[in-house]
């Protein structure tokens, strides 16, 4: 294969994982699901966006972000607000005050539409709205702490708090945004219903496409020296810094890759889901966000979509039929994850599974034909499953895309 | 000042004080092209204070750092590397989760920007200059190891390497044969007059039979000003160098 596609697909193995990811996404749930609990596991798969732009940020960058739920909120909005305004024609809002705008600002005596909504009524806007505001957002949170070199706990307790000022903001702002209901009754895209079965099945497919495109952007940040120079910073910043690299700009650059990965998701959730509100910004989202990565595998891309969808899964279960119990449970989920498998699912399989599996490979090709000769060292990091253990270190991580002129005859 | 331009490094009136304790006491150092230069001193002389000054990790509170002819004390650590001063840290400083080869790979310097690094790509001309580099520290054999499974002295060289592959004017090294067996400190020793071609290396060490090995000039710090410059006969034998330093 082509060493740029070989890369991006991570060899046969990430083509394999990603293979299999697809598959579920696009045909076993389908399949499996009606359309009400396909249209929850849509809802779950936009998590699966932060989650991805997680294991960039944290997994790869070491930067822990407690406020996801920002972005992925921004994104959320941003759509929110093109629809909100095409719901709000003049001739479906007649019985208001001042027809033609959204229902809550009439309840709050708003008697125009605010300067902010205007340019929403555009599409193209609103689509380049939902990556640009979140960019934007975290540009300006990541240069001010990355360049003042604020980082770690700091930097994690300070996304956290952003999340909660910006729910405060927004509940606070009833005739602006909403408030605490949210951006709600949402109907038609371009005069497109998506309230319907078939529009929910469309949207379903489509955030699951977009959902490979961001794995497929994923590897190709992390395969790229770039991806390296992350994980060099992560254990050695000043090494970094003091081999001509300005650490800031790369935190910055992958930081605002994850709010934009975010932010497709929470559009991607108000389209699918059909409102918005500050409940999915807030404190708790944000860090059940980062569950979802932890549980997932921080260093595993695809790791981090099934993290999403299980823990949510779970979630979905439990709170149906133990609705007290759930966040105790979530708690203690997410603590011996931490203490009992740091690299979450992705490390399980890869330093359980995967060996067994090989084994039973080997075993089994030593009675059949020739043994595959494997193609060069096969191209382990780029299927970000590094097993970070001590004992599976000994595996030696090959090169990022193999040197075929490596003196390793 | 012209007078300046003559030397690689010129650092007058350096001062760096904190909170009151002055750490580095208006001194005036200048480094020759090509020259071998060790920093000596009792531990809290400031010598590893002087090299972090140099390349931006501490900032003066007075005085001017010059490298051919660029103010150092006023350039970000990234725009300092860039100009050509390399820096190795007193315990290896490696990427421990990398290979030797992408230790050597990531410190090239090609790719330092954002999308620079995003397209960066491992071309012919990269992987030659990986492979002399390693060479160079007699890691060639050790490229595909993870840089964390290599011993104590094969991580200070590799970190050598990677500061190597940069090609600086200027190499400052921060005891770099601390912790390595005789034999290693023999061929560091052969390392450091190797790549002293075109460059001037800025060495801080304890280990005096090293330091008579390597030095051309040898500059005994004490309380954060010079105490004695000169030929390491010279320094060895005056009798306040002794006293603070040697005598222990």
């Amino acid at each position: 294969m082509h060493v740029a596609m070989d890369k991006l697909f991570g060899g046969r193995e990430g083509l394999v994982g990603l293979a299999i990811l697809a598959a579920v996404i696009f045909i076993v749930m389908p399949l499996t699901f009606d359309i009400f609990r396909l249209n929850l596991v849509g809802k779950y798969l936009t998590y699966a966006f932060v989650a991805i732009g997680l294991v960039l940020c944290w997994g790869y960058g070491g930067i822990l972000s407690l406020g996801q739920g920002i972005f992925f909120g921004l994104g959320g909005y941003c759509m929110a607000m093109f629809l909100k305004l095409e719901a709000s024609d003049p001739e479906s809002t007649k019985i208001q005050s001042t027809p033609g705008i959204p229902d809550f600002m009439d309840w709050n005596q708003l008697t125009a539409l605010p300067w902010f909504w205007e340019p929403f009524h555009s599409l193209s806007f609103s689509l380049l709205a939902v990556l640009a505001v979140p960019c934007l957002f975290a540009f300006i949170i990541s240069v001010a702490m990355f360049k003042r070199r604020v980082g770690g706990v700091y930097f994690a307790i300070i996304t956290q708090a952003i999340a909660l000022i910006l729910t405060i903001l927004i509940v606070g702002q009833q005739g602006y945004i909403g408030g605490i209901n949210g951006i709600t009754d949402l109907r038609t895209l371009k005069g497109w219903d998506i309230r319907t079965d078939e529009a929910k099945y469309v949207l379903y497919f489509l955030n699951g496409a977009l959902l490979i495109g961001a794995i497929l952007v994923g590897r190709l940040i992390i395969t790229s020296k770039l991806g390296r120079l992350l994980l060099a910073m992560r254990d050695r910043e000043d090494r970094v810094r003091f081999s001509g690299y300005d650490v800031s700009s790369f935190k910055i650059f992958v930081f605002c890759v994850g709010a934009m990965m975010s932010a497709i998701g929470g559009a991607m959730f108000t389209l699918q889901v059909g409102f918005m509100s500050p409940s999915f910004i807030g404190i708790v989202p944000s860090i059940e966000m980062v569950i979802f990565t932890a549980v997932g595998g921080r260093m595993s891309l695809i790791g981090a979509v099934y993290g999403a969808l299980i823990v949510n899964f779970a979630k979905t279960y439990f709170s149906e039929s133990f609705p007290a119990l759930w966040l105790f449970l979530m708690g203690g989920l997410f603590i011996a994850v931490v203490m009992l498998f740091p690299n979450g699912l992705a490390g399980i399989y890869s330093s359980h599974i995967k060996p067994k599996f090989a084994a039973w490979r080997a075993r089994r090709g030593a009675g059949g034909g020739p043994p595959l000769p494997e193609v060069a060292p096969p191209p382990e990091p780029a299927a970000p499953k590094p097993a970070e253990r001590p004992a599976a270190a000994a595996v030696p991580r090959s090169l990022a895309a193999g040197i075929q002129s490596e003196p390793s005859r | 000042m012209s007078s300046n331009t003559d030397f690689v490094l010129s650092i007058e009136d350096l001062t760096v004080s904190f909170d009151g304790f002055k750490a580095v006491d208006s001194l005036n150092l200048y480094v020759d092209k090509n020259e071998i230069r060790v920093v000596i001193g009792p531990n809290g002389a400031g010598k590893t204070t002087v090299l972090d000054l140099i390349c931006g990790k501490t900032r003066a509170t007075s005085g001017s750092i010059r490298f051919k002819g660029l103010e150092l004390t006023r350039m970000s650590e990234h725009q300092i590397v860039r100009s050509g001063v390399g820096r190795k840290f007193q315990n290896p400083s490696i990427y421990e989760n990398l290979t030797v080869f992408e230790n050597l790979e990531v410190s090239y310097p090609k790719g330092r920007t954002v999308f620079g690094a995003l397209a960066f790509k491992r071309t012919a001309e990269v992987i030659a200059k990986v492979e002399e580099i390693a060479r160079e520290i007699m890691l060639e054999e050790f490229l595909g190891t993870e840089a964390g499974l290599l011993s104590h002295g094969q991580k200070q060289w590799l970190e050598i390497g990677m500061l190597l592959i940069q090609d600086p004017e200027l190499l400052m090294l921060d005891e770099p044969v601390a912790g390595m067996s005789a034999r290693e400190r023999e061929l560091t020793g052969q390392l450091l007059k190797r790549i002293c071609n075109n460059r001037s290396v800025l060495v801080i060490e304890h280990d005096m039979e090293f330091v008579k090995n390597i030095a051309h000039k040898v500059t005994v710090l004490h309380q954060g000003k010079i105490l004695k410059e000169g030929l390491m006969e010279v320094v060895q034998s005056d009798p306040k160098v002794i006293e603070v330093y040697l005598g222990h």
